[in-house]
């Protein structure tokens, strides 16, 4: 097999886990738990594609995704931080009402292309014989997703505003009593989290597939969920997570179309179980450094 | 009056069922450390809470040097040159000292400027303080130290501290004392919030008293007695524990060098404790909080397991006894934390009070839990401890600190045990209501129980123990006869300086 294509095709499955992921880092940094990954994901995705086929701009379509999935975690925002309602069980409804509406809205495009996004060739480096077009000829959403990284964790460590972030989510009570504003900040990382997850999605419908199918994320958006979990709310381990399922899967795709003895079964769930295995024994041996407040309601009283 | 700095006049505000502070006007001068005394609930929080921008006054004017001042929020209260030092502590565990200082900052200078700051004034007030620790890692007095100088840095006119010595050893009192002279020279105002009358009667100028939310009065500290302020706030006089006897039983626990690794991050280990407690005695522990006090409370408790033959009670070795098993024989205990550790928040009072009491006192049978003695159980230790609540059906976060307190700590006491070691009995609780649990404590070792009090209020501790310990970094010093100690020593004991030959510690 060729390993430039391979690499290249692992950084393509990587992606979409890698933006939701390092979405609901920033959402989980605040102190907010949002279980509706899924939901956003598979939103983002079918709006990105009826979006993108409508107007024939991938870009476009790009842009509606991340607006849609935002909106929609604004809905659960709005539960969760202004109604205090439990955010594991809204988080678990927003992925219901994702899937659904998703189906909904999809059923006239099923079967339909998306249009082509175009490579973007970084200029100088894409020249680079086998490296250049392993790593310097992809669209830019993969770009973008990595520069996402590198900006996730430079906002959380260098700025003040990552501070205040880190702040609320360690400690609502404190950072109440020192005058911010917990729930505003909270609203804008849970809308940040759906934006990023919405984009996640749609390269699934518009680069990867790319066409759209019911449920197509098929439990990316819980990968996410773990991979944040399990890099200990660390933006780098994020994505070592997400490059190491992407690349299993894509591993075991080829292995499968290779028609290798191992079952079918057994190499489909590799990429799950051996990202979960992995992450495990990274964070049992650090620290966890959950936010102190993940998942605790907060209610300025007095 | 050109040199008031802080004018309030008429400031009310009430809640749904409650006035928090009815009509309340006082002044503060330039220059000078002002306290604010009153009970539990007397209002105070809500007071400096105005003041602070935190809440909303419903009626009432503030005139800060002269003009209006109305905080919307704490960052114009800041912007004015009012700051707070918090009682419990708006710190970030997992942030280190600059970044926490520079979150209650207004304009924070760059990360490396700030760390410079910050060891200017941490060695302009004598307030040690490495700009780069965690602050998860820090003791209490280090703690209230970030807090101190987060303030500091923006050179306030008015400086508020609420209860601030309560977490402190008698040296970091004294350090903190000190700085708080130097601001004061410095032309600062200071609000002061305490219980301790004492410490009100060295350091403050001037008192105002509340009681149920209304100004009773204001005194000069230092020209009257401790005993009088504390009649002022509670409106009527309170009894002091009674002298107890002198004679000891037999040993009822023992612990020979008992040491247990750090249960978390942020614990503490517990190296080499060795004690021992009679029938009838009163063991006070001391030391600065995060010393060791909880954990040896859980290993005492059976939370926390310990290697074999490093607990004994009556003789018998319980070290790999959980709690039910210890609860049966007799050996009780009380943690500090009193919701979600002593109390489950959301739980009713009889429902807390079968968690601990249901075998002891039968109140189960066949797996059932029987209510109508249950409730009576609540009942009991209510009536008998005066628990304020409107009933055995309340849940427990409804209570007020000090309730819930005389509750947690009197449905042990209930049970009889025949040990009862109790962390923090007092914490929080207004004079009357400690006054009388530290009187029920008495009595209870006046029947023949021994009891084991960890606390960090060493007045408390003086005034109940029989014989006195001081745990610092999870050692326990050796124990020794209240008689024979004065202050000083204390301080020395609690510092580590178990052998007393040391002449002083450095701040």
């Amino acid at each position: 097999m060729d390993p430039v294509l391979l690499v290249a095709s692992i950084m393509v499955s990587a992606t979409p886990i890698l933006l939701a992921a390092i979405g609901e880092l920033v959402t989980e940094k605040s102190g907010v738990l949002n279980l509706g990954v899924e939901g956003m994901m598979i939103t983002g995705a079918v709006m990105g594609f009826a979006i993108a086929v409508s107007t024939g701009s991938p870009l476009l379509g790009f842009l509606g995704a991340a607006v849609a999935s935002a909106v929609l975690s604004l809905s659960f925002g709005l539960l969760t931080q202004y109604l205090l309602s439990n955010q594991v069980a809204t988080g678990l409804g927003l992925t219901l009402v994702g899937l659904g509406l998703s189906a909904l809205i999809g059923s006239n495009y099923e079967g339909q292309r998306a249009p082509n996004l175009p490579k973007l060739d970084i200029p100088v480096l894409s020249d680079i014989p086998v490296l250049g077009r392993m790593l310097f000829s992809h669209d830019f959403v993969v770009y973008l997703s990595l520069a996402l990284v590198v900006a996730v964790w430079a906002f959380l460590k260098y700025t003040r505003a990552g501070l205040i972030l880190r702040a609320v989510g360690e400690d609502h009570e404190s950072a109440h009593a020192l005058g911010y504003k917990v729930v505003r900040v909270r609203m804008a990382a849970i809308a940040f989290g759906g934006a990023c997850a919405g984009l996640g999605g749609a390269y699934v419908s518009l680069v990867r597939v790319p066409q759209w199918t019911e449920g197509m994320t098929a439990g990316a958006g819980w990968i996410a969920l773990a991979i944040v979990v399990f890099s200990s709310w660390r933006p780098l381990g994020v994505l070592v997570g997400a490059y190491l399922f992407g690349g299993v899967t894509v591993i075991q795709l080829n292995l499968q179309a290779a028609g290798t003895t191992v079952p079918v079964e057994l190499l489909s769930m590799s990429p799950y179980l051996i990202t979960i295995l992995v992450l495990v024994v990274i964070s049992a041996r650090g620290a966890h450094g959950a936010p102190g407040s993940l998942g605790r309601p907060f209610h300025a009283s007095s | 009056m050109a040199d008031t700095l802080l004018s309030i006049r008429g400031l009310t505000k009430a809640y749904p069922g409650v006035v928090a502070n009815d009509d309340v006007s006082f002044e503060i001068q330039k220059g000078e450390i002002h306290a604010l005394l009153g009970e539990n609930g007397a209002g105070k929080s809500t007071l400096v809470k105005m003041i602070f921008g935190l809440v909303k006054p419903d009626r009432g004017e503030m005139l800060l040097d002269g003009s209006a001042y109305t905080p919307g929020k704490p960052s114009d209260a800041r912007r004015a040159g009012v700051a707070m030092v918090f009682q419990h502590f708006s710190l970030f565990e997992a942030l280190d000292v600059a970044e926490n200082v520079a979150l209650g900052m207004e304009n924070p200078p760059k990360p490396r400027d700030l760390a410079r700051q910050i060891r200017e004034v941490s060695e302009t007030y004598g307030l040690p303080l490495d700009p780069s620790r965690t602050v998860g890692t820090l003791s209490a007095g280090e703690r209230q130290r970030v807090e101190i100088i987060r303030c500091l840095l923006q050179h306030p006119r008015l400086l508020i501290m609420d209860e601030p010595t309560s977490v402190l050893t008698p040296q970091e009192v004294e350090i903190l004392f000190e700085t708080l002279a130097k601001l004061k020279a410095e032309g600062t105002s200071i609000l002061y919030i305490s219980h301790k009358l004492e410490e009100i009667r060295t350091l403050c100028d001037e008192a105002t008293i509340l009681r149920l939310g209304k100004n009773v009065g204001t005194c000069t500290p230092r020209e009257v007695t401790a005993r009088q302020m504390a009649e002022m706030m509670v409106g009527s006089s309170f009894a002091t524990p009674e002298a107890r006897s002198a004679e000891k039983g037999e040993v009822l626990l023992k612990c020979d060098a008992l040491s247990m690794p750090a249960p978390g991050a942020f614990g503490t280990p517990l190296r080499e404790v060795s004690l021992e407690v009679r029938a009838g005695e009163v063991l006070g522990i001391g030391g600065v909080a995060g010393n060791g006090q909880d954990e040896l409370l859980m290993a005492l408790s059976g939370e926390r397991l310990a290697p074999k033959g490093a607990i004994w009670f009556k003789g018998e070795d319980i070290s790999r006894a959980g709690p039910m098993a210890r609860r049966d024989a007799g050996l009780l205990s009380g943690p500090e934390e009193r919701l979600g550790h002593a109390a489950a928040p959301n739980m009713s009072l009889t429902e807390n009070g079968v968690l601990t009491a249901s075998r002891r006192k039968g109140l189960v049978s066949n797996g059932f839990i029987d209510w109508g003695k249950a409730t009576g159980f609540a009942e009991e230790v209510i009536e008998r401890f005066d628990v304020r609540t409107p009933g055995p059906g309340t849940a427990a976060r409804a209570l007020s600190g000090g309730n819930l307190q005389k509750y947690v700590v009197g449905r042990e006491i209930q049970q009889d045990p025949d040990v009862f070691v109790v962390n923090q009995p007092t914490w929080g609780v207004d004079a009357a209501a400690a006054a009388a649990i530290r009187q029920a404590l008495l009595d209870l070792a006046a029947k023949g129980a021994a009891i084991i009090c960890i606390s960090q209020d060493l007045d408390e501790l003086m005034e109940i123990s029989d014989r006195f310990g001081a745990l610092n970094e999870g050692r326990l010093s050796p124990t020794r006869a209240v008689s024979e100690l004065d202050i000083e020593k204390i301080g020395l004991m609690m510092g580590g300086a178990h052998d007393m030959e040391v002449a002083h510690v450095d701040g």
